[in-house]
């Protein structure tokens, strides 16, 4: 049987793992006679920041839910730790479940429950941790993306779409999962509150050994945060690699979103380091 | 055998050394927790304590905050005590994810019989507002038709032929079949009970009577109660939710106008059409088993129908069904934009919408069999 126990952060870090976290292998998915995804590959390191983008419409969003298994794919695989994702079984799927945090691009909270239930509910379908240790753990992770603790008797309905975004990575959070799936969690935020959360963001990953896969249009979070860059377009990714290489890239998009005026601004080098 | 975190602690000198070990992570569950709690029981009864984490193979943030919560209660209890040796990587998340209190107001809450009162008395109170929500709501309505009426483009005519279609065409099928059924029923008691006396042939003018002015609009309405009135509050509680009603507005239409009198004057079409639809069919099966059942042919049957009853009778169950129909499409509309921000809020209303007008409903066929008792109609 493989084994899905949770690895261990630090020995992975030093051991260098060479099985990338995301392995994604020729995936094709369509929706009706419509192809998203045609024959898409793509590796997420361990322990990297991988920041993905592509214009709107262009498959992100179904690229992430075709990893986290939301929507079917037509062929190829998708594996996650080394494990293929298709032919696990219902316990090893469970298990693998557990080492990912979702941030979706909506939020997705649960609109019947208060903020720190939110947080409690993969503690409470996981775990067997007292209330009161659940309560602290529900309002350190509030604290750590920076909201007040009198949000955690507050419904979803009575939060501001930043807000929403937060809470949301406190719940992504809640399990310290290894692997973070992040759907634009910049976008709606103000620019002081993005880089905020980029930094949040950049803070965990160093300090839990984070993998982070983040769909962003945000420029500022592709130059301060991601190691690595992919871009999609045409339902493949046509390029990978760090900002410097993504300049390089001569493909119309890749070129007017990176060289285009908003992204000149970015550039200064100061930013680049 | 999944490692878990440890605590073994020695006496060093006067101070207590704790060696912490294995993954202190949120994966242990509750031996993170138990482990947590012996660093404090070890630590209670020295004056000074070394927590060491050389050992510490993982931590995350549950691990770190469990540890530092240790640490924080061990000093308000006067220990002394010295987290050393985490690697730098755990330094951080200890620094990061360390102990810091929460104070939260804890909301007050109200127990036994003055909580049972308040409640009793905001139960009273919420009926009284439904009512006075609910007649403000016909004067909106009402004001909105007015407006309409001057000016008939206004109307939104494909919306109501629209709702006309889902709430009338696409209901006929199972109302035809309820009411069929029914008139089936009411006809094999009537025959078997009234042949007890030697009166069978009477049940024809049960059935006239009976189907005609009370139960083919009754349950008509209430089954349009439970389908459209549903899908009313439903459709317009998540526009609510989703602030759709909310962009109507600012774009300067009014919501009661464009969403909600187009649906209910698609049900005061649809509900009287229905009924009578309602009428035929039970009819149809009340002719069905008098005939095979009860051996009455049909053409006795439609004789003895025209003498049972009179035009009146038929008209007294269709005269009701456009206050039926004004009615639920009202209770549909208010408790659907009494929707709040929550899903569970949204099956509440659609719960209140359907019980509510199913009561009305009942109420006001009740109500109108007094009033034509009363001018003898
Ligand atoms: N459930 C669905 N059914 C049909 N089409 C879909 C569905 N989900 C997404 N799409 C289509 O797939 C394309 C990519 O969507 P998405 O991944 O959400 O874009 P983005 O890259 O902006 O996140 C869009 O054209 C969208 O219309
Ligand atoms: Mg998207």
């Amino acid at each position: 049987m493989a084994d899905v126990a949770p690895t261990n952060p630090d020995t992975l870090i030093a051991n260098g793992d060479p099985t990338p976290a995301i392995r994604v292998r020729d995936v094709v998915v369509g929706f009706g006679s419509k192809i998203i995804l045609n024959g898409l590959s793509l590796d997420v390191r361990r322990g990297e920041v991988m920041g993905f983008v592509g214009g709107s419409g262009t498959g992100k969003s179904v690229l992430t839910r075709a990893i986290l298994g939301l929507v079917p794919k037509r062929s190829g695989t998708i594996e996650a730790f080394g494990l293929d994702l298709a032919v696990l079984a219902q316990r090893e799927r469970r298990a693998m479940e557990r080492r990912w945090g979702v941030l979706f691009q909506h939020g997705a909270l649960f609109s019947g429950l208060t903020v720190r239930q939110n947080i409690q509910v993969p503690m409470r379908e996981y775990l067997s941790l007292s209330q009161g240790l659940m309560d602290e753990l529900a309002m350190l992770k509030l604290d750590l993306v920076g909201l007040r603790p009198d949000a955690a008797d507050k419904h979803p309905s009575e939060l501001s779409g930043g807000m929403i975004k937060r809470v949301a990575l406190a719940r992504a959070l809640a399990l310290d999962p290894e692997i973070l799936f992040l759907d634009e969690p910049t976008s709606g935020l103000d620019p002081i509150g993005a880089a905020d959360f980029d930094e949040l963001i950049a803070t965990l990953q160093k300090t839990l050994g984070l993998t982070v896969f983040m769909v962003t249009h945000d420029l500022g979070s592709l130059y301060s945060i991601c190691d690595r860059i992919a871009a999609l377009a045409e339902g493949k990714v046509i390029a990978t690699g760090t900002v410097a290489d993504m300049l390089a890239i001569d493909h119309p998009w890749v070129r007017s979103y990176f060289h285009g005026a908003r992204a000149s601004q970015m550039m200064p080098p100061a930013r680049l380091t | 055998m999944k490692a878990e975190p440890e605590v073994t602690s020695d006496r060093a000198g006067d101070a207590l050394l704790v060696r912490l070990s294995g993954p202190w992570t949120i994966g242990g569950d509750r031996a993170l927790e138990d482990a947590a709690a012996e660093i404090e029981r070890a630590g209670e009864r020295f004056g000074s304590a070394i927590i060491d984490l050389s050992d510490v193979t993982a931590l995350d943030t549950a691990g770190a905050w469990v540890i530092d919560r240790a640490r924080a209660r061990l000093a308000g209890r006067g220990v002394a005590v010295d987290v050393r040796w985490a690697n730098p990587r755990h330094q951080t998340l200890l620094e990061q994810a360390g102990w810091r209190p929460f104070e939260r107001e804890k909301p007050a809450r109200r127990g036994g019989v003055i909580g049972l009162l308040a409640g009793v008395g905001a139960g009273a109170v919420a009926v009284l507002r439904d009512f006075v929500r609910g007649v403000a709501f016909l004067g909106e309505v009402m004001t909105a038709l007015a407006r309409c009426a001057r000016n008939p483009a206004r109307l939104r005519p494909t919306s109501v032929v629209f709702h006309v279609e889902q709430f009338g065409f696409r209901a006929a099928p199972i109302i035809v079949l309820i009411n069929f059924l029914v008139g089936c029923i009411v006809a094999q008691q009537g025959v078997f009970q009234l042949s007890r006396f030697g009166a069978a042939t009477f049940v024809v003018d049960l059935i006239g009577i009976l189907v005609l002015r009370e139960l083919a609009v009754l349950l008509t309405s209430i089954m349009v109660a439970g389908r459209s009135g549903s899908a009313i509050t439903a459709e317009v509680g998540s526009m609510k939710m989703r602030e759709e009603i909310d962009a109507l507005r600012v774009m300067g239409l009014d919501p009661v106008e464009v969403l909600i009198l187009p649906r209910i004057i698609a049900l005061v079409i649809s509900l009287p059409l229905l009924t009578f639809l309602a009428d035929m069919a039970a009819i149809f099966g009340g002719l069905l088993v008098t005939w095979g059942y009860g051996g009455l042919s049909p053409e006795i049957f439609m004789a003895r129908l025209q003498s049972a009853i009179s035009l009146n009778t038929f008209l007294v169950g269709l005269i009701k069904a456009p206050f039926m129909a004004l009615v639920i499409g009202m209770i549909a509309a208010i408790e659907g934009l009494k929707t709040e921000g929550s899903a569970e809020s949204l099956g509440r209303q659609v719960t209140a919408s359907v019980v509510k007008a199913i009561f009305m409903v009942i109420l006001i066929d009740g109500l109108f069999a007094m009033f034509f008792a009363a001018i003898d109609y």
